[in-house]
């Protein structure tokens, strides 16, 4: 054996591709790039025989086809001779409601039970992790299901409705909540500014906006004049006024009136009708999801060290102001990342319409679509696009937020 | 049979099965079983009883293939499937036939490349409506909110319905039977639509039936067979007339109690066909000469298999109507074994 | 002075006064309702609106619970024992037990089997769940899979005879060059464990589950929340090594592998499980080779496997991420190469961080094992809204079915969560 009195030669050799750090990375890369081409090269190889065998192609001409049935809610216009592609959209708008709407009262749910659970009152505390556990340790589909049956068997029929003596009356003679929905009134307007309802409905969400604004500088001015002179003005029946009278003028100028559900041969008509299966899933996604919000609260609410509380106790501040002012505002930086999570669960979740016939983008893409025209590996797959889009759209929004009230540091 | 290596172990695990290379009538013969798709659950036409064991029409129709393939009518596995499943577990292989109260449309035969073999029974949309409502047509269903079980093409005959006649209409799609059914009791739809054997069949579970009725109004045809892949033609050939081997049976008065002694031979050269004791029918099938007298043997013929499941005798108290013989005005008409 | 201590004064007193008791409202039952129900207007309000909400709660369930008829044989026969009253018709769970438990298809005389597996179940989760537990109980957890696979599915033993003999030698291949070259070791045993499960395969004859000790069962005929379980606990244990290979991935930094993770991980994770299975009944045969069917049951066990590997690879990224660098810096140190830093210092310690998050998602995917039965696979809920609620004699029970599957459920996660909370509190202590 010779001393080796040479600096290693740096020629390339062969076992290098394992042993010398440098290249070992690189061989490993080209070797898992080989067997993803494999497998896909194998997938997608069994896909082509599979199908030219059963003699079918994959094809998205069927979105341009009549789809042929009904779907009962849509945001925007649709019937029976329309597209596929448009009973698509009819159902992605439905998803994108129910899952907007459960997201809100979830929240709400959730804050108020995370909340709750920590008051030390007992009863009340109990109570809240009672309904914790509950709705947390059974699956969502079941209590989809549980609460579109309590539905249907405890609210009443409109029929109940009818007759001299109904078991059921409207309340105020303006809404009636049957299992089959809600029906409430709808505000129209008579004489409208403009001739579509669209642009009137604008302008009415334009002077609220204005009436913010006003709010808005009426609060500096008078944070203003608290800091010249130390005292703050009264601006409570300013605000008010500012609200209340240009909305009350543009109502007057438009003629505002009431479209009140009435009971017709069958069924109400009039006025908005929110479906039942709507209002259960979105109940039901909501108080289900808000056990799980409760648990990010509270975690939230038990990361603020007790300090915080005791400091603000001892300002003076009172109970409700301490948990709106001191801890929920600082908690609130624990709490968004999981929030930004459980929306996306929501908007998952809200995939299991199916199982209450709200016709959601699963029911109509991925349900009569799919049956109707057979196209499985086409239809799942703009499905699977739609949600991943949909999750990456929420959760990109979500982390704005999250980046925006994160705690800045210094 | 091939297997590929992977899943070797797999199939002897009897978690993969080895399926379709050559004609599905061989495969049949060589797993020893027919893989036969069936609705989730609908009375009467295909539903486990309390036992665990398939029953209805179009188990039937599995049945009497199987015997008549493989001689033994419990060589059946039943596989489940929904509206969606369906056509894909066909054409992938899963199952050898579909016979789940499919309609035959023109697009599933032409463009989705299946092949019906024919027609096990004749229906027709139909609607439920309490009788307090006092409805007497269809017609009248102006505002009505209609629950729908979806997944046949219940949906779209109903859109055609209400368009046609230009009445408006709520439709309320639901996924199974027994939820659609919960509606319409709780009240929360006005109307039950579904194919009319099956709203028979949904009324006769009820707590109390005759508060229910059916509308006059058949408003689609549903022509519902089973079906076979595109393309395997023998197979399709076998399935083909196992059905009019029932259908014929009933015809020529082969029943299950007499066909053993009708066997022996007969004076009608076409029984003696259709049970295999003249000619060589079923040579050319690839089958056994007695592979219709199985068949039959295996749950009656179509009459006896429509009494027993459908019938008037049973809850769900189906009259033969279109499903009569042509010889008593109705739609079946087996072409002749010859 | 004097005086004072020998004449008592009469004014002053010479002992304590007796204690008496603290007023009535400072005590007892009394105080713990004042301070912890009425302590306030709020707070009573609060509290007498729970106790409403409880009362009817008990007022509409408990005469329900308590008229329940459990003697029947079907809704019609109930509502006549019944006779007007009140009551859950309880019989349906009692006539329907089986196939609540084990799908309407599995065989009568075989129930014994999924029981010991269930048991045994039980005994080889205790090691992997209780770290105090002999080590060598070990042993019968990694077998159990092939016993738990005998005894369900049946058929000839020599099944799981030869992917226990693969596993097996495979492991010792493993251990034999795993120590020099992790990778030799890794795809030796691959290799090792391919080949001869494909000869044991081959040379296990057809017919030789047809007489088999225990017959076999096809895995369509099984069901019930037999089903839930097989398939919560098949996909959690198979996605647990999926997941770690998942988060190391994604922790690599090989750009390739590292996206192919991510992306992996992200589509999983941006989707609903639903279309994963509307994938698993509708797609995925086309993608399998030709001449072969896969199992409905093996499909849908592909995907929930991959859908819950991602959730589990991220649980056990934060794992990762929350180990001190100092410990990825002395592993290399001490000169590991990647797969022994890996293996010793850095999978241990982060996945005792991760246990808490993995048994949140196992729970979870546990429940949502219910959805199979919207792609017509019967579990304890696809046998209530089909075969059961669809016959003649149990059309319209509704509560007491759901109810049931609500408590089932309920029990089996309540005392998982309950577990991983009792293990959060030991891995919390060991800190200090």
């Amino acid at each position: 054996m010779s001393t080796m009195t040479d600096p290693p030669k740096s020629e390339f050799r062969l076992s290098m591709l394992i042993n010398d750090t440098r290249y070992r990375s690189l061989t490993f890369q080209v070797i898992a790039a080989i067997v993803i081409a494999l497998c896909i090269w194998y997938l997608g190889n069994n896909l082509i025989q599979n199908l030219r065998a059963a003699g079918l192609n994959i094809s998205y001409s069927f979105l341009g086809d009549s789809a042929g049935y009904d779907i009962n809610q849509r945001l925007v216009e649709y019937d029976s001779q329309s597209s596929h592609a448009r009973a698509a959209l009819v159902g992605l708008l439905n998803t994108l409601l129910v899952a907007f709407l459960a997201c809100i009262t979830a929240t709400i749910f959730g804050v108020a039970a995370g909340v709750l659970r920590l008051s030390n009152n007992w009863l009340v505390s109990k109570l809240m992790a009672v309904y914790v556990e509950i709705f947390r340790n059974i699956p969502v589909l079941i209590w989809i299901i549980i609460i579109f049956t309590i539905m249907t068997a405890v609210l009443p029929a409109p029929s109940a409705f009818r007759g001299e003596n109904p078991s059921s009356s409207m309340l105020f003679d303006a809404f009636a909540f049957t299992n089959r929905g809600a029906y409430i009134p709808r505000p129209e307007f008579a004489n409208g500014l403009f001739s579509s309802t669209a642009l009137n409905w604008l302008l009415v969400i334009a002077f609220l906006i204005g009436s913010w604004f006003a709010t808005r500088e009426i609060e500096k001015r008078a944070t203003k004049k608290q800091e010249e002179t130390g005292e703050r003005p009264k601006t409570l029946l300013l605000k008010l006024g500012v609200w209340l009278v240009p909305f009350a003028l543009l109502m007057l100028v438009m003629g505002l009136t009431w479209n009140i559900p009435e009971l017709k041969r069958f069924n109400f008509s009039g006025g908005i009708n929110v479906g039942g299966p709507l209002i259960a899933l979105w109940f039901a996604l909501s108080i289900y999801t808000g056990a799980f919000i409760a648990e990010n609260v509270r975690a939230g609410i038990q990361a603020i060290s007790k300090g915080q509380t005791e400091a603000a106790a001892a300002l003076g501040l009172r109970q409700g102001r301490i948990m709106n002012l001191v801890v929920l505002p600082q908690a609130l930086r624990v709490i968004i990342p999981p929030l930004i999570s459980q929306y996306l669960n929501i908007t998952k979740n809200s995939s299991l319409a199916i199982a209450v016939g709200y016709a959601d983008i699963t029911a109509t893409l991925g349900g009569i679509t799919l049956n109707q025209t057979g196209r499985a590996i086409e239809c799942v797959l703009l499905l699977m696009l739609f949600y991943l889009t949909a999750s990456l759209l929420i959760s990109t929004v979500m982390n704005f937020y999250n980046a925006s009230v994160k705690l800045k540091e210094r | 049979m091939k297997k590929s290596v992977i899943l070797g172990a797999a199939t002897v695990a009897g978690l993969a099965a080895g399926a379709a290379v050559a004609g599905t009538v061989d495969d049949v013969k060589a797993r020893g079983t027919l893989n036969c798709g069936v609705t989730t659950g609908l009375v009467g036409f295909a539903a486990p009883d309390a036992n665990g064991e398939w029953q209805g029409f179009d188990v039937s129709v599995c049945r009497a293939v199987a015997a008549a393939v493989l001689g033994d009518a419990n060589a059946v596995e039943f596989v489940p499937t929904t509206g969606k499943t369906r056509f894909t577990a066909l054409a992938s292989g899963e199952i050898d036939m579909l016979a789940r109260n499919t309609t035959w449309t023109f697009s599933r035969d032409v463009d989705l490349k299946f092949e019906f073999v024919g027609v096990n029974y004749y229906d027709g949309q139909g609607f439920m409506v309490p009788k307090a409502l006092g409805v007497s047509s269809a017609k009248e269903l102006d505002g009505a909110r209609v629950c729908i079980q979806t997944g046949t093409t219940t949906e779209l005959n109903l859109a055609d319905f209400f368009r046609a006649n230009n009445i408006s209409y709520e439709p309320v799609p639901i996924e199974t039977n027994a939820e659609a059914q919960q509606q319409y009791l709780a009240g929360a739809c006005d109307v039950y639509t579904t194919d009319a054997s099956g709203l028979a069949a949904t009324r006769a579970t009820f707590e109390s039936p005759d508060e229910h009725v059916l509308l006059p109004e058949i408003i689609s045809k549903e022509p519902l067979g089973p079906l076979v892949r595109h393309g395997d033609h023998e197979w399709g050939d076998v399935v083909r007339w196992t059905l009019n081997a029932m259908i014929s049976a009933e015809e020529l008065g082969v029943t299950s109690a007499n066909i053993d002694e009708l066997s022996a031979g007969t004076d009608n050269p076409e029984v003696n066909r259709l049970l295999g004791t003249e000619g060589t029918l079923g040579e050319m099938l690839g089958l056994d000469a007695d592979w219709a007298a199985r068949a039959v043997k295996a749950g009656g013929n179509y009459g006896e298999v429509f009494a027993k499941n459908i019938g008037e005798e049973t809850p769900i108290g189906l009259a033969r109507g279109l499903n009569a013989q042509w010889t008593d005005g109705g739609l079946l008409y087996s072409p002749p074994f010859r | 002075m004097a005086d004072q201590t020998n004449n008592p004064i009469a004014f002053v007193a010479d002992g304590n006064i007796p204690e008496s008791p603290p007023p009535a409202r400072e005590t007892g039952v009394v105080k713990w309702l004042r301070e912890n129900l009425f302590s306030g207007v709020a707070n009573t309000i609060l509290t007498v609106l729970s106790l409403i909400l409880i009362y009817l709660l008990l007022k509409n369930t408990l005469p329900w619970i308590f008229n329940g008829v459990w003697n029947a044989n079907s809704l019609a026969e109930c509502r006549e024992i019944l006779a007007g009253k009140t009551g859950a018709c309880f019989a349906v769970l009692a006539e329907r037990w089986p196939q609540l438990i084990y799908g309407f298809k599995y065989p009568v005389d075989a129930y014994w089997r999924p029981n010991l597996a269930f048991i045994l179940m039980l005994v080889a989760f205790a090691p992997v769940l209780f770290f105090d537990l002999p080590r060598k109980l070990l042993l019968f957890t990694a077998v159990y899979p092939f016993i738990a696979f005998w005894l369900i599915w049946g058929g000839s033993i020599l099944v799981p005879l030869v992917a226990l003999i693969g596993c097996v030698v495979a492991g010792g291949v493993f251990q034999k060059f795993g120590k020099n070259s992790f990778a030799a070791g890794f795809f030796g045993a691959i290799v090792v464990a391919l080949v001869i499960w494909n000869i044991g395969g081959a040379l296990i004859p057809e017919s030789a589950s047809e007489n088999a000790w225990l017959s076999p069962v096809p895995s369509r005929d099984l069901g019930g929340f037999m089903l839930n379980m097989m398939l919560g606990v098949t996909c959690v244990s198979l996605s647990v090594p999926l997941g770690i290979a998942l988060a190391l991935g994604r922790q690599s930094n090989m750009p390739l592998i590292k996206w192919v993770c991510v992306i992996f991980i992200e589509f999983i994770r941006g989707v609903p499980l639903i279309t994963l299975l509307f994938v698993a009944s509708v797609m995925l045969a086309y993608f399998f080779p030709p001449d072969s069917t896969v199992d409905l049951f093996l499909r849908v066990v592909i995907m929930i496997t991959m859908f819950s590997a991602a959730y589990i690879a991220e649980v056990i990224r934060g794992g990762l991420a929350a180990l001190p660098r100092g410990q990825y810096e002395a592993a290399d140190s001490l000169g590991l190469d990647y797969p022994q830093a890996m293996r010793l210092i850095i999978l241990p310690q982060a996945l005792k961080i991760s246990i808490p998050g993995i048994v949140n998602v196992a729970v979870g995917l546990f429940k949502d094992t219910v959805l199979v039965s919207v792609i017509s696979m019967f579990d304890l809920l696809g046998m209530i809204r089909g075969p059961i609620l669809a016959s003649t004699e149990w059309n319209g029970v509704y509560w007491e079915l759901l109810g049931f599957a609500s408590l089932l459920f309920f029990v089996v996660c309540y005392g998982i969560s309950q577990y991983s909370q009792w293990l959060e509190r030991r891995l919390a202590t060991d800190h200090h």
